[in-house]
């Protein structure tokens, strides 16, 4: 199957802090009972040298997600990206988008659809 | 619009509903009457937009299957879940019969209105108590571990509460030209993104993070913060004292401190009695006969003599001297006797001299080169933010660590400075929730306030906060000592699953009382043992209004719920049958006295939505105390007795208590109760966050309760080795008073000797009436807590420091 969309999300997992406002905010945008959602959140907890430990989440959409098409149709973010207390999910263009990876560490770019 | 349209309405959060202290913009998506979805407004200057997880469930929360919609009245025997839906007349008449019996043969004191966490319901609860008559009005925390311990500890030392400035006073936020980016922010005890704490949003630290700002944290947990810092302090739980009391000592030795602003703003000048057994601060009245009680004592090195701090005045009585601010001084007293007296700060420097690194590291288990990083770290950068969470009420020894973190800003000069710790009041000076029984609604008679429980017993219960002292109300329960309790009005709380610590007192003394009445919006374990049951009313199926601490908001009603009520409704009514001639026909008109410091109505609030106050008001930074908008007399200063930044507290000499910080062990750890410890070598902690949930509520939400299904123990690999014990394998956490049995969750988060169990949880989904409770005997980790360890004071409890063995559960 080809691709159907030029955009994507970005994911600064640098402050991803993990709360779920995007998980949920799919759920409510579009009627998913859970376990169902656009978007999942993993979490990584990576010992550290000296007693430390490095804490990341990472949102993840899955298969459900349509990238909010209702929504950015009438040029609303997606419902995740809105949401996301840490201002760390953005929408665009996929070819925007992957120029902002050169800017700053910690990101990834995932094209859903 | 036709009515099948969708309507979108601008609100705030408050409680009922998300759970937490609110204060987040939305906008409500109505169709056909009711909720459809719930948004972040992009315009409030609060979220921007954002939303928790717990706020984007509101359609699930509000139209949930297990909803109260109606009142219910007990059918069965208590305990027995049997009760039958009753009218709201027949509700109203039967609580008043009863109530007015109850006030009649026994006295209005003998019923309790008992409150939760920072809902909205501190001004509607009080009233409803003082319309009854009675003074006993309680949040059931024991020792009231929940921000009261700081609030109280601010109040007095600088006589108002201080927050973090993220900006949250400025429209434009991080943008205005007057606002600063902390350089540090230091957390003290906080996981910050789950939170959404003490009039606060925590995620603002993420703002912060993306502008700069580095982070120096203060937990024994890594959260995800602390794995972010620049350097972070793994604490032992309790010791959090001596922690602040290092950072001070190195401040003070490497002179990191701002001695400008202490010798202007502190009373480190005053002279204090050094030659008898207990320092107490020395007054006009002790140097003349007919001096002064309320003025204060310094010494002028230029004339080598003794000078009045007149506190009327704001000022010494003689013009142009720079105090003393070191040295022991021979002094005459008006009786001719002689007496030495030091100052404030020497007795100041004593105090911290011993708090050396190497001492402090061996109480809280912090290496003492990090100590003396982490003080430099604080006090060097400019300006400088300190956060602090509720493991500081949530400790016996909660007055002097209040005391030791609050004197960190003051000794940096850190405090109302933009980007450092701000003066916070509520916007336009609109008491929604009142703290001392002077911000309340309605006022009770000498005598009758005189008989609150708890008042006699502790200063500052009697001086700074209204509240019935909880560990003397549920002693009081059983004791019937000094005069028997009968009833209890129960809203916003669950003690059985929550606020209370050993919860089967909580249930043995509901059930002794005479007559019960809850107030919540599902079933709870607690409403399970009531007589009457009362449904609430969400935040967005209500009227109402915050100012916690800016903006000002108005929350509106949006939709209706069954016959749900709102608790401010149910309240007004009740206050109308109890009290004659009840000053309000309707909420309108009690919003609009309360918003009169606004010179608004209601109506007008809610046609804004929200309001800052204006640059130069009184309930806005910065610097006040130099601009005169802090006391009363508009005289620079502060609203301490004093007039000053009471380093050495004329508040805690008078109730007795030690006046300077200390470090005090917590009543139960390897170093107090070292036998104890040998049966159970770790230390158990509980309380931290869960995004998903507030507190003991949404576990029947499906959306929240997704994301963690079953209460955790978090436990270190090693310790977890050392045990046998696997991830995810359920395990009893024991000790001398109790047993839970929980998942393991083996986290490198987490201390070795340390472990964390999760608070508040019960299985909606599981059998209601006793025994079983919802299973909240199963889990609930206040079984392992006791009541009646409140600290010196009436406040704190050992919720963060108890002990306990954990082995793997059979079968």
């Amino acid at each position: 199957m080809g691709k159907s969309s030029t955009n994507g999300l970005l994911i600064d997992y640098e402050y991803c802090t993990g709360c779920f406002a995007c998980t949920v905010a799919c759920c409510q945008e579009h009627g998913w009972e859970a376990p169902l959602s656009g978007i999942k959140v993993m979490e990584i907890v990576q010992d550290l040298p000296k007693d430390k430990a490095y804490l990341t989440f990472l949102p993840f959409p899955t298969e459900l997600c349509v990238l909010c098409s209702k929504r950015t149709r009438k040029g609303l973010d997606p419902a995740c990206v809105q949401h996301c207390m840490a201002n760390c999910l953005t929408y665009g263009k996929l070819r925007d988008l992957s120029c902002e990876l050169e800017k700053k560490p910690r990101m990834v770019l995932w094209s859903p659809r | 619009m036709k009515d099948d349209e969708v309507k979108i309405i601008k609100t705030t959060t408050w409680s009922p509903g998300p759970g937490c202290h609110g204060g987040c913009g939305i906008l409500v998506h109505v169709k056909d009457n009711k909720v459809i979805k719930v948004e972040g407004d992009p315009d409030h200057p609060w979220n921007q937009g954002r939303l928790c997880s717990r706020c984007l469930s509101m359609t699930q929360y509000m139209y949930h299957k297990d909803r109260l919609k109606k009142p219910l009245k007990r059918v069965g025997e208590r305990g027995q879940g049997k009760f039958e839906e009753i009218s709201w007349d027949e509700a109203f008449d039967l609580i008043e019969h009863k109530m007015k019996k109850i006030r009649n043969d026994h006295g209005p004191e003998s019923f309790i209105f008992h409150q939760g966490t920072g809902r909205d319901i501190g001004g509607w609860i009080s009233m409803l108590a003082y319309a009854y008559g009675s003074p006993n009005w309680m949040f059931g925390l024991s020792g009231i571990s929940c921000y009261t311990p700081r609030l109280m500890m601010m109040s007095i030392t600088q006589g108002d509460f201080a927050v973090v400035d993220a900006s949250q006073w400025h429209e434009k936020r991080y943008d205005d030209p007057e606002y600063e980016i902390p350089e540090t922010a230091t957390i003290w005890g906080q996981n910050l993104p789950a939170t959404c704490p003490d009039g606060f949003f925590g995620h603002w630290y993420v703002d912060l993070m993306k502008r700069g700002t580095q982070f120096l944290v203060i937990d024994p947990r890594c959260t995800w913060i602390a794995s972010r810092a620049k350097l972070w302090l793994q604490l032992r739980p309790g010791t959090d004292a001596a922690l602040a009391l290092g950072f001070i000592h190195v401040m003070i030795k490497e002179d990191l401190i701002n001695m400008e602003f202490i010798e202007k703003w502190t009373n480190s000048p005053f002279l204090v009695r050094s030659d008898q057994k207990k320092p107490a601060l020395l007054k006009e009245s002790d140097l003349k006969v007919n001096g002064s009680d309320i003025n204060f004592v310094a010494h002028d090195p230029v004339s080598d003599s003794f000078v009045v701090w007149d506190t009327e005045n704001q000022a010494y009585k003689k013009t142009d001297i720079v105090p003393s601010m070191e040295g022991e001084f021979d002094i005459t007293l008006s009786d001719g006797s002689k007496a030495k007296a030091k100052t404030v700060w020497t007795l100041y420097k004593e105090n911290a001299e011993e708090y050396t690194p190497e001492k402090v590291s061996e109480i809280t288990w912090v290496p003492a080169d990090k100590i003396r990083k982490a003080a430099r770290m604080y006090a060097k950068s400019k300006p400088s933010a300190l956060h602090w969470g509720l493991p500081i009420d949530t400790i016996p020894s909660t007055i002097p660590t209040s005391q030791a973190i609050n004197h960190l800003w003051c000794l940096t000069g850190n405090l109302d400075n933009p980007g450092g710790n701000a003066i916070a009041r509520y916007a336009y000076d609109v008491v929604t929730y009142p703290y001392h029984s002077g911000g309340s609604i309605l006022s009770l008679p000498p005598e009758v306030a005189q008989k609150r429980i708890g008042m006699h017993d502790y200063g500052p219960i009697k001086d700074f906060r209204a509240w019935a002292q909880p560990d003397k109300v549920l002693e009081q329960i059983f004791s019937g000592d000094p005069y028997e309790v009968k009833g209890m009005w129960i809203q916003t709380a669950n003690p059985i699953a929550c606020t209370g610590m050993e919860p089967r007192k909580w249930r043995d003394a509901i059930k002794k009382l005479d007559f019960t009445v809850c107030v919540d919006l599902f079933m709870t374990p607690t409403a399970m043992l009531c007589d009457v049951i009362l449904p609430a009313a969400t935040f967005l199926e209500k009227d109402s209004l915050r100012a916690w601490w800016v903006p000002l908001n108005a929350i509106k009603k949006v939709v209706e719920v069954g016959e749900c009520k709102s608790d401010i409704e149910i309240n007004l009514e009740l206050c109308k049958r109890f009290m004659k001639d009840f000053p309000y026909d309707n909420t309108q008109q009690l919003f609009d006295t309360l918003l009169k410091s606004a010179g608004i109505t209601y109506k007008e609030l809610c046609d804004n939505t929200w309001m800052i106050p204006p640059k130069g008001h009184p309930s806005r930074p910065y610097f006040r105390y130099e601009k005169g908008l802090l006391r009363e007399d508009k005289k620079p200063g502060f609203r301490t007795p004093s007039g000053k930044i009471e380093l050495y507290s004329s508040w805690l000499e008078k109730w007795e208590l030690a006046p300077m910080p200390y470090h005090e062990e917590p009543p139960y750890s390897p170093v107090s109760t070292p036998d104890l410890f040998k049966d159970y070598p770790l230390i158990l902690s509980t309380g931290r966050r869960m995004g998903p949930y507030f507190h003991s509520e949404h576990r029947q939400i499906p959306w929240l309760r997704e994301q963690q299904r079953d209460p955790v123990l978090e436990i270190h690999p090693d310790t977890a080795k050392k045990y046998g014990i696997a991830h995810g394998e359920k395990v009893c956490v024991e000790n001398w008073l109790g047993k839970i049995t929980v998942k393991a969750l083996v986290t490198p988060v987490i201390h070795p000797d340390i472990v964390m169990a999760e608070h508040g949880w019960w299985f909606p989904e599981k059998e209601g009436k006793e025994p079983s409770l919802f299973g909240v005997w199963d889990v609930n980790v206040n079984q392992l807590i006791p009541m009646s360890h409140e600290g010196k004071g009436g406040l704190g409890s050992p919720i963060k420091s108890m002990l306990c063995k954990v082995y793997k559960a059979k079968g």
